[in-house]
């Protein structure tokens, strides 16, 4: 047991802090939940230190909060336009969960809620049931036209409503595959290079700098990972309100 | 792998719900309201900077449009103050020439009238005294009593014939 809980996957282990049980459902407050409750923490300081001065010229904090603010904002304009502003609380919110899920998982003995497929794939799931509900109110039946553009001749058309089909519903799989295989990939390797540290002995100097860079590129692929999520998410969306 | 262990979906998903709606409400009623506010009011500020600045433009143009007007019309009425005291000055010295002119023109004719006068009376008494003369020559010389009023007449036809 004792290699088990120093494994590289012994991380992702989700270990209960507050045994609940509700109806026969396990609902135990557990340390992803520790993190996810860590998250909205965060987003709330950030956001309250970045707005409670409230400066013509901008504090670092504040100018990290209106950078983020503008880059999301920016990002679903661009990609849904004007009308999809509505769906804005919902992106940032997103991007900020996600952002902060993967942010705080690289902190040493911190947990990555982001690591598990679970979570992306209930993110994802509800993405794509809320694009397609929003695509389906908006255009009604023309919105099966996704699967088929207009004046497609029909050989092509043979071959590429099946493409076009599948490619709709492997969305989802796609979204919450990618972000739990970066978290994972990324943390594992942290983790097997940081085991060598201390085995190697004083070449473990070379394991050590190699964990320094590839948390560095952890924290690139962190932002890079929430970024990518939003953004699928804004073109999904842009699917739905203006097919294409 | 621990991810693909079921027993833990259902505690994950619950707090994943709870979580995320409680971030959704913290991201749309506190930190969007409060981010684009600041955003707004420094558009908002900038803008109003920049109207400031244009109409600032606008007035100090139209200053040195009235200046340059003022300037115009100084210089005007400068150039008519100056014909006008030119053409004045001529006038005043015309004036005081001619009346000048008149006084020694009067003067001049009084004067020759008493120069005329004065050899009148110089020739008048020319004619008398030429007489006397040549009353006394002729008493003397020829011991003739002439009286005065033929020698004068005598005279007078000398005077004549020498005329």
């Amino acid at each position: 047991m004792a290699t088990e809980d120093h494994g590289p996957m012994a991380q992702f282990e989700i270990k209960s802090l507050i045994d609940l049980n509700v109806g026969g459902y396990d609902i135990s407050y557990t340390n992803s939940a520790l993190f996810m409750t860590l998250a909205v923490i965060c987003t709330f300081s950030l956001f309250w230190a970045a707005t409670h001065k409230r400066t013509m010229v901008p504090s670092r904090i504040q100018s990290i909060g209106e950078l983020m603010f503008e880059f999301v904002a920016g990002m679903v304009k661009e990609n849904v336009g004007k009308e999809g502003m509505r769906y804005f609380p919902f992106i940032f919110t997103l991007f900020v969960f996600i952002l902060f899920g993967n942010v705080l998982g690289l902190l040493p003995y911190s947990f990555t809620f982001t690591s598990h497929i679970i979570v992306n794939a209930a993110l994802a799931v509800f993405i794509f049931v809320a694009v397609t509900i929003i695509g389906f109110a908006t255009h009604g039946l023309h919105y099966l036209r996704l699967f088929c553009p207009a004046g497609t001749p029909l050989p092509v058309a043979i071959v590429l409503v099946p493409i076009e089909i599948m490619s709709y519903f492997i969305r989802p799989v796609s979204l919450s595959l990618r972000l739990f295989a970066n978290m994972l990939a990324g943390h594992v390797l942290l983790k097997v290079l940081a085991g060598f540290v201390i085995s190697l002995g004083i070449f473990g100097v070379v394991p050590f700098l190699a964990v320094g860079a590839v948390t560095m590129l952890e924290i690139m692929v962190a932002l890079i990972q929430a970024y990518v999520f939003a953004l699928l998410s804004t073109i999904y969306l842009n699917d739905a309100v203006h097919l294409h | 792998m621990p991810q693909f262990d079921p027993s833990t979906f259902s505690s994950q998903l619950f707090w994943l719900l709870i979580c995320f709606v409680v971030l959704y409400w913290v991201v749309s009623k506190f930190a969007i309201p409060r981010i684009g506010d600041i955003l707004a009011q420094r558009e908002r500020v900038v803008q109003d900077d920049l109207d400031r600045a244009e109409s600032l433009k606008g007035e100090a143009k139209q200053a040195l449009a009235d200046y340059e007007a003022a300037m115009a019309g100084a210089r005007e009425q400068a150039r008519m103050l100056m014909f006008k005291v030119t053409s004045d000055t001529k006038a005043t010295a015309e004036t005081h020439n001619r009346e000048i002119g008149e006084e020694l023109t009067a003067q001049i004719a009084d004067a020759e009238q008493r120069i005329a006068t004065a050899r009148d009376e110089a020739m008048d008494s020319l004619t008398s005294i030429a007489a006397d003369a040549a009353k006394d020559a002729a008493s003397r010389l020829a011991g003739l009593e002439v009286n005065s009023d033929d020698a004068e007449s005598a005279v007078i036809a000398a005077m004549e014939g020498t005329r």
